[in-house]
């Protein structure tokens, strides 16, 4: 039964090697999506582009329902697994950050460092912005965040227990929600793109 | 053949279905969810640690990862080694290898660097004030139904559908 590492079942070594090729398939699913293409992943927010949307809603999906039916099953423990504490009010404020983030550097971390890597310009210097980021708030930690990033703290809450449903038919609302949302996209896509000429989508790989 | 394969990407719905594979393997092999900010962090605490250890022990910022072994050798960091490794592959069997600014054709190469650097910076504090980024937030967090996934989805995509005009010159 799972999870491996934290109840003993393969060595810590092994352990970083799975996630090195983890790693590989998250790097390739980003790349080979397109989104070292900075124009693809800004798209979501001008409607010319949804692949973002279509991608990151089936992977968030595909893993809430296949972890799901998995600890059903017994072949997982999702109470052996890191379960992230709420901290609502910081985490909403630092995804406002993220979001003016995103509109203007047009990358997130991840896909910046898949950008930096092969060979994206943008992605590099974005990824030294990310670090630049970091180190300021480093070092100023303890007299300007230290405080707010440990406030309204929730403990670590799942959203349907929270909203008092069970987690089953929550996954099932969210995966209804993503298909709406996905007819939804590809008509917005086509109605953003419809005067566009065909090198224009061809460039976004459309 | 390059030409034809640089803008050709999967569809996404296998993209996002490949990706979420990887992320269930993430749970089930080491318990973690997939994430980069955090390895980012990583990097900035060795660098720091090793400039100066006491200081890095001392800030409570990186006192606690500081004293529980080195800061590099942990899951996340080995896990955005292999997403490098995994995104140079695809591009290369792509034919994407390249050195290449990616921009909108109607801003500069100068506005988009120095857009990429704000973006970038405005991250760095975002993701460290927040607790993740999009990947370990907000992917991973939706995996485990957390709310605090689902709250970071509100900020960022929210957030980002409420700002997005103001910051249209740079993309359409």
């Amino acid at each position: 039964m799972g999870p491996l590492y934290p109840l003993g079942h393969i060595s810590e070594p092994t352990n970083l090697l799975i996630g090195f090729f983890i790693g590989m398939l998250f790097g390739w699913g980003l790349e080979a999506s397109g989104f070292t293409n900075t124009r693809k992943l800004a798209g979501v927010f001008y409607g010319y582009d949804m692949t973002v949307l279509k991608v990151f809603f089936t992977a968030a999906l595909t893993a809430a329902a296949g972890l799901f039916i998995m600890h059903h099953y017994g072949i997982i423990d999702l109470t052996q697994i890191f379960y992230p504490h709420t901290y609502w009010l910081p985490t909403l404020t630092g995804g406002l950050l993220m979001a003016l983030g995103f509109l203007i550097g047009g990358f997130c971390p991840g896909t910046g460092f898949c950008a930096a890597s092969t060979g994206k310009i943008d992605g590099i210097v974005f990824v030294v912005g990310v670090f630049i980021g970091i180190y300021f708030y480093a070092f100023t930690y303890e007299p300007i965040f230290e405080k707010f990033r440990n406030s309204t703290f929730m403990g670590q809450v799942n959203i349907a227990d929270w909203l008092g449903i069970r987690e089953g038919l929550f996954i099932f609302i969210m995966i209804i929600i993503a298909i709406g949302s996905y007819i939804f996209a590809d008509w917005v896509q086509k109605k953003v793109n419809k005067n566009k000429s065909k090198e224009e989508l061809e460039d976004l790989g459309l | 053949m390059e030409k034809n394969l640089r803008r050709k990407y999967i569809n996404p719905y296998l993209g996002g279905f490949l990706i979420g594979i990887a992320l269930i393997a993430a749970y089930y092999f080491s318990g973690e969810g997939l994430g980069s900010s955090g390895a980012y962090k990583r990097f900035v605490i060795a660098s720091i640690d090793a400039i100066s250890h006491t200081y890095a022990l001392n800030s409570h910022y990186s006192g606690a990862i500081v004293k529980a072994g080195h800061p590099l050798n942990t899951w996340l960091v080995f896990e955005l080694l292999g997403v490098v490794a995994g995104a140079i592959l695809s591009a290369a069997v792509y034919g994407r290898l390249k050195w290449e600014i990616g921009k909108s054709p109607k801003i500069t190469n100068k506005t988009r660097l120095i857009a990429a650097l704000i973006g970038g910076i405005l991250w760095g504090v975002g993701t460290q004030l927040g607790r993740g980024c999009t990947s370990g937030l907000i992917m991973s967090g939706m995996a485990v139904n957390s709310l605090s996934g689902y709250i970071g989805l509100l900020a960022v995509f929210g957030g980002g559908y409420l700002f997005a005009y103001f910051f249209r010159k740079l993309w359409i």
